[in-house]
Parts: structure tokens; sequence; C-alpha cells
């Protein structure tokens, strides 16, 4: 079985995020890019699924700048047997990469898709799922474990009253929540590996999918910063603060 | 000079990575235990740490001096602790068998030193032999075919982990420092003692102990590069690379200094506002910062001529002793801005205080890389 894991290049997880002065949206300039957090997980997986025998291919794919093969270049420095580039300088929305990602599969034919849950950088949350609905696969989303199991993968879930367990049939989407595993560091002995790893490079125009963005974005703030706390005498002007100020009894 | 801008970028990455999310989250638990887990070291021993030095061929990461200090300027910014488990295997414990050894010993050791296998030891410095190196006691006396040590040594960093020590020996007693060479001592060899670790002002957990030799047999085969009498060359060759490799670890402690003196500044408030505002304070981060870039520049300078091929002996200690010194003065005025808070054990700081004090000491005190230098000039001059 191979397993495609698209991953994302985004700002680092550690930079702190500026927004830019005509707030159209966040400062990219001279910021430290790394692969999405949520995406290293679902790599670590699929690694994990190869090396248990249950795997024999590991696919990377990654939709964006040429910069985006130095994220592709991390994926294979941790194990990934080969890396799919499908390069596109403008903004890409989840709709257009989750199109892009059907056309791969539909070319690939992987028994499993892992994906982050969601990007650090736009927290969209969605292209697992417009990605599970293109397919017509079934999908487990936010997994802290997943297990194969003949024709089935079974993935834990992590939902708001604990956990749900679900099993698909293969071929399934999954995408991966914080708990799953922890990733590993790619080692410099891989690192040097990972140089003569294949890498294709394709364009958007190589899957006939239309990129025009659907969404506009209107307007990008930093949060209000947080203002500094009182300390209260009493219980009754707690009670009373609640009720007039904070309006929340 | 980097020979792969991508690969060492990425190499880079993964150990700021490893220093951000491993290492100083542990470093408060090491200051108090003194044991760095096992974990961690299996870690460091996977990513490549322990054998950056050793070439390819022996199963190293083989990276010129430049890449090295690149490492080692973000290894350290974690507290030196855990610089010094790799330290010994990187440095002065390996590069003897590197720069001088014969083949045989190079493939015997070096792959088992690179994996991590093998921990190693450099056993040079002597109760009565410290800055006077050349008047070490410990003696190697030939007897049918094989050398017998007898000596004591002292402040051996990583003795008790180490399977083999790089031992500086007496073989001629009249000699002087010609009559000084040098051996690979297996650690289980009959009549090794290691003592008890000393307690120290700080590094906790990066140990050093005193080595004992009564009567312990050294096969000839072991004597460093096969010809007696090499013995201080090797030694002086290994701290021409091990002085820029401790001026870049000066490097590392003292980014992560000034990070922490920033950060306090930005976020302490007296007199309604931030204490970085303070004009006074400020000269301080400047202070701290310019020192820093300096000292790297500097170090960076004198690996690329190091990877030249070019050994100048001035410029090495040139590096060890600036850098040292500099981090001493941007430890201290890290404890100076954070106040009294620098002062407790709660912040970082107070401990990186401590941690580096030993740079101007091993490795050549200040003074001695001092007369390193002026003898240098003196020597180049042409008069």
């Amino acid at each position: 079985m191979k397993i495609l894991v698209p991953v994302k290049r985004v700002i680092d997880y550690n930079v702190k995020a500026r927004v830019k002065a005509d707030n159209t949206g966040i400062d990219l300039a001279n910021v430290k890019m790394s692969m999405n957090p949520f995406d290293e997980i679902a790599v670590e997986e699929a690694l994990q699924k190869k090396e248990s025998g249950e795997a024999e291919e590991v696919i990377a794919v990654s939709i964006g700048p040429s910069q985006c093969q130095e994220t592709l270049r991390t994926a294979l420095a941790m194990g990934a047997d080969r890396a799919i580039l499908i390069e596109e300088d403008s903004d890409v929305e989840p709709l257009v990469v989750a199109k892009l990602l059907k056309a791969v599969v539909d070319e690939e034919q992987p028994g499993l898709v892992i994906l982050g849950k969601q990007a650090i950088d736009d927290d969209s949350n969605q292209t697992g799922q417009m990605l599970a609905a293109l397919l017509g696969w079934p999908q487990g989303t936010f997994a802290s474990e997943v297990k194969l199991a003949g024709d089935k993968v079974e993935v834990t879930r992590e939902v708001d009253g604990g956990l749900e367990t679900v099993a698909l049939n293969l071929p399934a989407i999954v995408t991966t929540d914080l708990r799953l595993n922890e990733p590993r560091y790619a080692t410099l002995p891989n690192i040097m590996k990972a140089k003569k790893k294949p890498l294709d490079t394709k364009t958007v125009g190589d899957y006939g999918v239309d990129v025009t963005p659907r969404l506009t974005t209107l307007y990008v703030a930093e949060p209000a910063k947080r203002e500094a706390g009182i300390i209260v005498e009493s219980v009754e002007e707690l009670v009373q603060k609640l009720k007039d100020e904070a309006g929340v009894i | 000079m980097i020979r792969d801008q991508e690969v060492l970028n990425q190499f880079l990455d993964t150990v700021s990575r490893f220093v951000r999310d491993k290492l100083i989250p542990l470093e408060e638990e090491v200051a108090e235990t003194g044991v760095v887990p096992a974990e961690i070291l299996a870690q460091m021993r996977e990513l490549g740490l322990y054998g950056m030095t050793v070439s390819e061929e022996y199963g190293g990461l083989g990276l010129t001096l430049e890449e090295e200090v690149l490492v080692l300027f973000e290894l350290c910014k974690a507290a030196p602790v855990f610089r010094s488990k790799v330290g010994t295997n990187n440095g002065i414990g390996s590069q003897g068998i590197v720069i001088d050894g014969t083949e045989e010993q190079k493939q015997k050791y070096l792959p088992k030193v690179a994996s991590g296998e093998y921990v190693t030891s450099f056993a040079l410095t002597e109760p009565d032999a410290g800055s006077d190196a050349g008047g070490l006691r410990t003696t190697a006396r030939l007897e049918g075919n094989q050398y017998i040590l007898n000596g004591t040594k002292r402040y051996i960093t990583n003795a008790a982990d180490a399977s083999i020590f790089t031992v500086m020996a007496r073989t001629d007693p009249e000699g002087g420092t010609r009559g000084i060479s040098s051996f690979i001592v297996e650690a289980n060899s009959p009549g090794v003692t290691v003592s008890n670790p000393y307690k120290k002002m700080g590094q906790n957990g990066a140990n050093i102990y005193d080595i004992i030799f009564e009567d312990c047999p050294v096969p000839p085969e072991n004597l460093i590069g096969g010809v007696e009498g090499k013995g201080f060359g090797t030694a002086m060759k290994t701290l021409d690379r091990g002085r820029i490799h401790v001026a870049a670890v000066c490097i590392g402690v003292a980014q992560r200094l000034v990070e922490e003196s920033l950060r306090y500044a930005m976020e302490r408030k007296q007199f309604g506002q931030e204490i970085a505002n303070f004009q006074l304070v400020q000269a301080m981060l400047a202070d701290s910062q310019t020192e820093t870039y300096a000292a790297r520049c500097m170090i960076l300078d004198a690996a690329r001529n190091y990877d030249d091929g070019i050994r100048d002996r001035g410029q090495a200690a040139q590096c060890k002793m600036y850098a040292s010194e500099m981090v001493g003065r941007v430890a201290d005025r890290a404890v100076q801005i954070h106040g009294g808070a620098g002062y407790v054990s709660e912040y970082a700081v107070e401990r990186l205080y401590r941690d580096v004090r030993i740079f101007r000491i091993y490795e050549g005190t200040t003074q001695i890389q001092q007369t390193v230098i002026a003898k240098e000039m003196m020597r180049n001059f042409e008069g």
C-alpha cells in the first residue's frame, strides 16, 4: 500500500506573526518558514506504518512556490520515499488544494491519505474533509490513534466529549491531531541521503485545476492586547462585577 | 568551506529545534540531578552529534570546522552541559587519533567514536602539570612487548563514561616536551582507576574525574602515530582545533544570554514602563549583542582559515581568549539586567553565569592564550 502525505509550508510555529501595516495579511518577508506541525505528525504516522511493514511507500506532496521544495526535503529526510511539488505562486485555497490532491490520488492510487487536521497559518481545517468528499472516500478526522486492520483502518478521534473510534473501509482519508505521535528529527546522515531521493515538479496546469480564488480576505488584525487584571476585595464585589461589567451571569 | 548550504541549513534547523524542544526544557532537571537522561543521549547519537569531526569514511559526518562551529552556535544555546557530553568525541578526545593516528588506529576506533558507542576522554592535565603541560610526569616505560603506564591525570572530562582515553605520557624522562608520547588507553585495561566526580561551580552533569594509572599495560600498536616523542605536538595540534571549538561554544551561550536578557528587559516593568526603554539598560543589551557578533565573526574567519589548511596557532588562541572573556561579560550583564531575579535560581541566567566561568580556564587559560598570541607575533616578526 502507498500512503500519500500532503505537507504545507507555513510560518514557523516559533515565530511571532506580525500583521502587515495595511491589514491585508501576515507579513512573511524574511520570516522563517517550516513544515506545518500537524503535517509532520502525518509524515511520522505514515513512516511508522511503513516501518511496521503495513505500507510499502510514503509519498509527500506539496502545493505552493518553489521554496516548498525545502519542506518536501524535510519529509524526505524524515524518511519519505519520494516527493511531488505542484508549483503555484498564488495563494491556494483549501478547495483548490483538495482538487489538486484528488488529481494526485487518481494518479498514484494510494490506500491511505494522511493529512494534518489543519495548517497553523490559516487554521482552515477543510482540506482533508473536502478531499474525502471529492473522492467519495470515508474520513477519520482529528486522529489520536490510527490502526490498520485488513481492509479497514480504525481511527480513534478526539471529539468534544472524549474519544470516538471509527472503522473506515480503505482507501480512506485520515487527518491528524496533536497527540497521535511525536515526529522524529531529521538526522544529518538522512538529510544528506534525502538529496538523492526523487522530487518531481509539476504545475497546476498539468492537472487542469482552476486556481481562481473564491474567497476574499477583507481585513486582518492582531488580537486585542490583554488588559491587566484587578484584585477584588470580596466575593460580593466579584459577583457584582461579573454581573454588571463582564455580563457573564 | 560550506559544501552544501541546503543540507547544512536543514541540519542547523534540526539542531535548533532539538535545543528548543528537548534540551532547554530539561536544563533545570539536569542541573539538579547532574544526569543527562539516557534517551536524550541516544537522540544526540542518532542526530550524528558525536561524530561531527570524524570523516565520513570512518562513519562520521566529516564536517569542516566552519560547519562544526555553526552547529555549535545552535547547540550551545542550551546549557553547556549537553555539549560537554559530545564535546570530547568531537574535540580533544578523538582528534589525536584523527590528526596523527595510524590507519589501523583510525579503523579500529573512529567508527565507534563517531557513532557515540565509545565515549572518549583527553588525559593531559596532571596534579602538577596544568598550564605547564610539558611538565607532565606520567610515565610510559617500554617493558618487553608493551608499555607500562604510571601516573595520575586530573580533571578529566567524561572519564567515567569513556571507553578510551587519549593519554599523554613521558616515554623519555630527559627529553622535555620531546619526551612525551600519546597513547590510546582502553578504559577497562588493568591498573586503571577512575575517581569519584569532582563537585564544581557550574555545569552540573558535565563530570570531571581523576584517572590513576598503576602499572597499566598498553600495547605498542596503541602509541598514536606509531612513533615516540610526538605526543606534545599531537596535543598542541588537537588544541588548535579544540580552542576554536570552545570559542564557538561561548558564542552559543552568549546568544542565549542575550536572548534571555532581551526577553526579560522587554517584560519587566519599573517606573511604569518596560526596563528595555531605559538607556542604561539599552547600553548593556547593545554591548552584549555587539560583542557576541564580533566574536562570532572572528571565529567564522578563523574556522575558514583552518579549513583552507592554514594552521595559525595565534588565531585559535585569540578566538578562545576573546570569546571566553566576552561570554563572561555578557553573563555578568545578563545578571545585572535581571536585577534581583538574576541572582535567584529560577532564572536561567544565574546558572549560565556559573556555567561560563570555566571557559576562561580550560583548554588553556586566558593568560596562556595571551602568551601564545604574543609568542606567535614575535616569531613572525622579521626585523
